[in-house]
Order: C-alpha cells, then sequence, then structure tokens
C-alpha cells in the first residue's frame, strides 16, 4: 500500500526535514514537499503534515501569517473534505489560527522557551491518530516551544473534553496549558494539533520510539478505510 | 492618512509577559504598580480608499486573533 503524504514548508518552518522523515520511516512512502506559496495541494492526499518551527519569524503571533499563506486555503478545504491533517508544535499554531481547530497558544506561562522530554497521557485512543495507543497509556514525546499554553475559554474546554477531542495531555504542567492540555482534535476528529514533537520518537536512535504509534496509526486507518 | 490598531489581551486571558513586566517594574525599585497588560500598536499608513469596514475587517481577520484579543481602531487626525 502506498502511503500519499504532504510535508507544508513554510518560511521558517525546520522539522519539516524530521516530518518527512518520520512519515517515510514508517509508511515506506517518501511524502511529496509543498511549498507555501502553492495554491494546490498535490492530488489524493491521504495525510497532510504541517511541520514545527518558526514560521514567518512568527510575526504578529505564532503561526499567524502562515496561516493566511496560500497553501492553506488548500489545507483547510482538503481538512473540510475529510484528508487526515497533522500540525506539530509551529504547525499547531498555524491550525488554530487557521481556524481548523479551537483555542489559541499563547506564550508559555513561565516566559522561557521549553525544550525536554515530557510525559503525556494518551486521553482519547478511538481517533484516526491515536488508535495503536492504549487508553491512558504514558508516553514520552519532545517539546521544543515558546508559545505552547493552551487557551480556550471554559465552555469550549468543556466541549472539548465532552466529545473526547482532547487527544494527549501533560502529565505535569509543562507551560500553563488549561487543563493540562496537549493535543486537540476536530469535531470530525480528521484534524489533530499537538505541541509535543511525535517525529523525533521514531526509532531507538532518537531516545525512544513512543511517537511511531501516532503514525501507525494514520497508516492503519487508511489500510482499513 | 494614519490610523493606530491598538490590540490587548481579553479580560481573563492571563498575561504571563505583563506578569514579568510588572515583577521587572518592581526591581526598579518602583512600587504601587497594581497591574501590567501588554499588547501591540500597529500603525497604517492607509490612503482614503479603505473604508472603515475594511479596517475592521483586517483588525478582526489578522492584526488581532479574537479568540484571545481585542482591538481598537483610532483615525489618526490629518
Amino acid at each position: 500500500m502506498s502511503f500519499r503524504s504532504a510535508v507544508i514548508t513554510f518560511p521558517g518552518s525546520n522539522c519539516d526535514r524530521d516530518m518527512a522523515d518520520a512519515l517515510e520511516k514508517v509508511s515506506g512512502s517518501a511524502p511529496l514537499r509543498v511549498w507555501h506559496g502553492d495554491a494546490d495541494l498535490p492530488d489524493n492526499l491521504d495525510f497532510i503534515a504541517l511541520p514545527g518551527g518558526f514560521s514567518y519569524g512568527d510575526y504578529l503571533r505564532s503561526g499567524a501569517m502562515a496561516a493566511r499563506s496560500p497553501v492553506m486555503r488548500a489545507v483547510v478545504d482538503a481538512a473540510n473534505r475529510g484528508v487526515p491533517v497533522l500540525g506539530v508544535c509551529n504547525g499547531f499554531q498555524v491550525l488554530t489560527e487557521s481556524g481548523l481547530l479551537p483555542g489559541a497558544l499563547m506564550r508559555n506561562a513561565g516566559i522561557t522557551f521549553v525544550c525536554r522530554d515530557v510525559a503525556l497521557t494518551v486521553d482519547n485512543n478511538q481517533s484516526l491518530f491515536t488508535s495503536r495507543y492504549a487508553q491512558g497509556q504514558r508516553i514520552v514525546i519532545p517539546v521544543a516551544h515558546h508559545d505552547g499554553n493552551y487557551f480556550a475559554d471554559a465552555e469550549t474546554l468543556d466541549r472539548l473534553e465532552g466529545e473526547g477531542r482532547v487527544a494527549f495531555r501533560y502529565a505535569e504542567d509543562v507551560n500553563g496549558s488549561a487543563r493540562q492540555i496537549a493535543g486537540v482534535l476536530n469535531a470530525a476528529g480528521n484534524v489533530l494539533g499537538m505541541m509535543p514533537h511525535p517525529e523525533r520518537m521514531i526509532e531507538a536512535e532518537q531516545g525512544g520510539s513512543d511517537g511511531r504509534a501516532l503514525f501507525e496509526s494514520a497508516l492503519n486507518a487508511l489500510a482499513s478505510a | 492618512m494614519k490610523v493606530r490598531v491598538y490590540v490587548s489581551l481579553k479580560n481573563g486571558v492571563l498575561d504571563p509577559q505583563g506578569r514579568a513586566i510588572h515583577h521587572a517594574i518592581e526591581g526598579l525599585g518602583i512600587h504601587g504598580v497594581k497591574d501590567v497588560r501588554a499588547g501591540k500598536m500597529l500603525e497604517l499608513e492607509v490612503d482614503e480608499t479603505v473604508t472603515d469596514a475594511q479596517l475592521e475587517d483586517m483588525a478582526s481577520k489578522l492584526l488581532a486573533n479574537m479568540v484571545i484579543e481585542n482591538y481598537r481602531i483610532e483615525r489618526q487626525p490629518a
């Protein structure tokens, strides 16, 4: 089975190569690389990844400029058609700025950049991106961000929790995120944004492989579709 | 014509930067400052074809993130 994925690169993305490597290692197919200025995406994509980094130098707000770039209109259309979209770190910020996910990512509560391995719990293993994890499983994935403090109003947070749209939570407070939310899903379940970097935990050489199951889950969902 | 757009955090949204600035002010030995909220001001040079509705549009869709921020538009007298 060939897995047709795309990694979007914005000016200032710096985890696009890691994301492409992870997708290729797990799926066996090299992802297509798409530039932010492209108005169209390749046809028949199975998966779209928005990588980490500092798109447009984080000008105005992290992810704000990238969310308005030409390719994002195509990504929003694809997401609305049901194509799985994963946004990691800056990619998560782009997803909230583009309106595909609720809430916003604010400056870390402790002001400092946080760059270390953190423990997460899998809050919902029934999603396209998490089915290969056990419910409540504790995993270790690195974070590296300055603006990872997830904010949404109480009503939105209640709705996210009630609908099983919190995919991952930090096992401890990392950045001040509301209810320790580390990753959220859209209502349809085909868009996931998360601050931790699963693409950096694919094989033992990277210090662990707890991120691998996320990509395997997406592959599995495609195979059984 | 100059237009200023002031972007500020909504009430109830925690502002770690404001808190750090507040702390630094106290470090100057100045007391009596009760709270600090950090925001931003954008200065636009626009011609007469730019309407109020367009200014509202750019402020609400791009310059401010309405999930966490408010904005205020001020046209500067010529």
